[in-house]
């Protein structure tokens, strides 16, 4: 492809060979997620650029450096977005690592999560092998969905390169409501809305309040905002992206932030400490100083599991996989990357 | 262990009504939708519990017997086609709707459940379940999420990955995962994406959780006639390049809708080189917008004539032709043969050319209707197989068909899968190092290699002998292997 992808495809080899971790880095505005990795560090971010990019097939193929505001600015030019909202987390965010984390922001339950977007990656295994999986188009049954697989698999899998990504036209209108309400009332409002054919595109609840976003063609939105009522939010996208990039206040402070996964409708979660509702109910922030076991427990109740999102304690940052899923797991990633160099353990330990 | 002893060994394990052995119980099950391959089984088990289906894995496991894993049937890659030495396994006992989640949106419902049933039970609730292929009525979901079925409505809703939330699954050692979870996400790698479209090839599906979406209060069709296939391809773009996501957007090309108004009479324009169908939905309020705009696109693009739905009734009106372009073509050839390509749209009017270059060529008529939203092409070759050599000339030229759709960017299979029909094409599409990772993710899961052999991911001595065979149509696919 080009001399960067030949001295990458060397390195990897080369790492395979001797059995010597790497840690690919790209932006480094990710790196509090998941677990340390010690290892040769390979910086990818400066294998960036888009590469194709027609508006009206809705998709745009870029390179895994690629800064993500820069990627997000040439969509905006064009009326276009990523509907899944990637957080950037820092101004260096890169393409390739929203698409390595797999993080969605605010829009995720109403237009799909980041590996929804996800058309096709090429990349390097552990071998430094060369492959192309999916490709540009919607619609791709040939093979196996392995651009999916790698999406939010944090480089344990392979080194994107190119990474090909379904694109929407923004919405013509967009407005916020909010009014007070409990977080079992919103749930309930949310998940109730969620079920009639209403443009959400975001549902959340913080501090005593619900902010339920609706965007789509003019009269639909307004139709939608008399029907339901509230306030109307000024200047809501300061909101959103607050949110998004975990500004707001509630996001501040060295309390443990744990994200919990949830059914959205499931009744709030018995733990100490604040809770930010997003996703519709489906995604609950919790700062809690409670351990891990405790956290735990309650959301496998609720039936959904507890990520360590960011806290000084490194370790147990993903919920534990049940073993044969976690063998399963490790067999997958012996298949791309037999010699486990690839960010190893960046995820669970022995993966 | 011999043949007869395995036969032997599941009916002392099963009931009688869940194995057959005879050539006559066995007739039924020797294809799936693509009738032109069939093969006879060892033996069909149908189980009726997940114990009996335990058991038979664990059986065929221990003896190295294959299992093909089947649906309804349907599918039209022959990847439910038995293999001579294996068990056909078919879901079809799997017919319960075990719960729907009104509040969370979703139903969890056994593999043998048919896909427009889900949509119906929920239906009462507001709520339906997108995909809707075109075989909605029979296929099940389990073979939905086997091949990650798609359908008119995918532009907008997605493919069957983006509607489902967790599967339960046997290994081929009969041991049970889940995969996926009844919340948006669950730890580890995305098993969920990687098993949607893996056709039987990882595991054997025993329970489906989908979502479900609330039923758009309203939808209209605009139908759209052009006079050039160029003109209606322009059209489709300029739709999409407004900033509307039609919830479908299909195109009938002239001998499509020729054979259709034969068939039925939807007052399609006979003399259109192609029309469009574009529907919209949302509120009543959003649909009115669409529609106003969508009109407007079209007469900017040149079309000769323009019709609204203006109810339901119409819209049905406006869809029957479509629906009925399949059987349609049955009345007007004694066989047809259905491609499944998907490519970047920009390249629609070079490949529909293209394609009526390869008609002449090869002498076999070709019509077209396809999710044109969407790139994915639907050509259908119309042949006899009575006239000797027909078939195989109508194989190969599909085979033509999708080598163009590789060349432009495009893939082999936008929905149908590539079960066996199109396992030669994935030697074009991926090189050698790209299916050596797809045969090593299938060892990860299947290590003996049991669970439906042959299919989806062709062996390397294949694709060079395939490769030795295509040779004189231009590059050769593996330079680096060795040639047998």
């Amino acid at each position: 492809m080009s001399t960067t992808v030949d001295a990458y495809q060397e390195i990897l080899a080369q790492a395979t060979k001797t059995a010597t971790p790497v840690v690919i880095r790209g932006g480094g505005s990710k790196s509090f997620y998941g677990r340390p990795v010690d290892g040769q560090p390979l910086d990818v971010s400066a294998h960036a650029g888009i590469i194709d990019y027609s508006p009206p097939e809705l998709v745009v193929t870029a390179r895994a450096g690629t800064l993500l505001s820069d990627l997000e600015a040439a969509l905006a030019a064009e009326n276009q977005m990523l509907a899944f909202e990637p957080p950037h987390f820092g101004p260096a965010a890169t393409l390739g690592g929203a698409i390595a984390c797999g993080l969605s922001g605010p829009r995720r339950p109403f237009s799909g999560a980041a590996r929804d977007f996800v058309l096709g990656i090429t990349c390097l295994n552990g071998r430094g092998e060369l492959l192309r999986f999916g490709g540009q188009v919607m619609k791709n049954v040939a093979g196996y969905d392995l651009s999916r697989t790698l999406t939010g698999s944090l480089g344990t899998l392979a080194l994107m390169l190119e990474i090909s990504l379904k694109v929407l036209p923004r919405a013509e209108q967009q407005l916020t409501l909010c009014r007070q309400a409990s977080g079992a009332e919103a749930t309930g409002l949310f998940n109730l809305w969620a079920g009639r054919p209403l443009p959400l595109s975001a549902a959340c609840h913080s501090d005593g309040r619900l902010y339920l976003r609706l965007s789509g063609f003019e009269q639909g939105v307004t139709a939608a905002a008399a029907a339901l009522g509230g306030d109307i939010l000024e200047d809501d996208e300061t909101f959103w992206q607050g949110l998004r990039e975990q500004t707001l206040p509630f996001f501040a402070g060295d309390t443990p932030l744990w994200r919990i996964s949830v059914p959205p409708a499931s009744a709030p979660l018995s733990l100490a400490g604040d809770t930010l509702t997003d996703w519709g109910g489906a995604q609950r922030w919790v700062r809690t100083d409670q351990p891990a076991g405790v956290v735990r427990e309650a959301t496998v109740a609720a039936g959904g599991h507890a990520t360590r999102f960011r806290d000084s304690n490194r370790d147990d940052v993903f919920h534990p996989l049940s073993n044969r899923m976690l063998v399963l797991q490790q067999r997958l990633k012996a298949s791309f990357d037999p010699a486990g160099i690839l960010n190893p353990g960046r995820m669970y330990n022995g993966l | 262990m011999n043949e007869a002893r395995i036969i032997e060994q599941l009916h002392r394990l099963l009931p009688s009504q869940c194995v057959l052995s005879s050539d006559e119980e066995l007739r039924p099950y020797e294809c799936d939708g693509l009738s032109a391959y069939r093969n006879l089984p060892l033996a069909v088990v149908i189980p009726e519990t997940l114990d009996q289906l335990q058991d038979t894995l664990r059986l065929c496991t221990a003896n190295n017997v294959p299992v093909v894993a089947r649906g309804a049937g349907t599918g039209l890659s022959g990847g439910a086609l038995p293999v001579s030495n294996g068990v056909l396994l078919s879901m079809a006992r799997f017919k319960r709707m075990l719960d729907i989640d009104i509040q969370n949106r979703t139903a969890r419902v056994q593999p043998g459940v048919t896909n427009l049933s889900i949509s119906k039970a929920a239906a009462p609730h507001g709520l339906y379940y997108a995909p809707d292929p075109s075989s909605q009525l029979a296929c099940s979901i389990g073979g939905n999420v086997a091949e990650n079925a798609g359908g008119v409505h995918c532009l907008k809703y997605g493919l069957t990955v983006h509607n489902i939330m967790q599967l339960e699954v046997l290994g081929i050692d009969g041991e049970h995962m889940t995969i996926g979870s009844q919340a948006l996400d669950s730890p580890g790698y995305d098993l969920l994406a990687l098993m949607t479209g893996s056709e039987g090839m990882l595991g054997v599906i025993t329970e489906v959780t989908v979502k479900l979406l609330p039923t758009p209060e309203d939808a209209q069709v605009i139908l759209a006639a052009f006079d050039s296939v160029e003109a209606a391809g322009a059209a489709v773009t300029a739709v999409i390049a407004s900033g509307i996501i039609p919830a479908g957007l299909e195109l009938l090309d002239n001998p499509a809708i020729q054979a259709v108004e034969k068939f039925v009479q939807t007052g399609y324009p006979a003399d259109a080189a192609a029309i469009l169908l574009c529907e919209v939905d949302g509120s009543t309020a959003d649909v009115e917008a669409q529609v106003t705009r969508v009109n407007a696109v079209f007469r900017d693009a040149g079309a000769t004539a323009i019709k609204v739905s203006q109810n339901d009734v119409e819209r049905q009106r406006f869809w029957a032709g479509r629906k009925a372009a399949f059987p349609a073509m049955g009345r007007l050839s004694p066989d047809y043969y259905c491609m499944d390509g998907t490519i970047p749209r920009k390249h629609l009017a070079q490949v529909l050319n293209g394609i009526a270059d390869l008609s002449a060529e090869y002498g076999l008529p070709i019509c077209n209707v396809f999710h044109a939203g969407d790139g994915n092409l639907h050509p259908l070759i119309l042949y006899d197989a009575n006239t000797p050599g027909e078939l195989e000339r109508t194989e190969e030229l599909g085979g033509r068909i999708l080598e163009l759709c590789v060349a432009v960017g495009g893939t082999i299979t936008g929905e149908h899968g590539v079960g066996l029909e199109k396992i030669n094409q994935m030697c074009v599409q991926f090189n050698s190092d790209e299916l050596t990772q797809f045969h090593a993710v299938k060892n990860a899961f299947d290590p003996q290699g049991l669970l439906n052999p042959g299919k989806a991911i062709p062996t390397l001595h294949r694709c060079a002998e395939f490769g030795a065979m295509h040779v004189h149509h231009g590059k050769l696919p593996h330079p680096e292997l060795e040639r047998f």
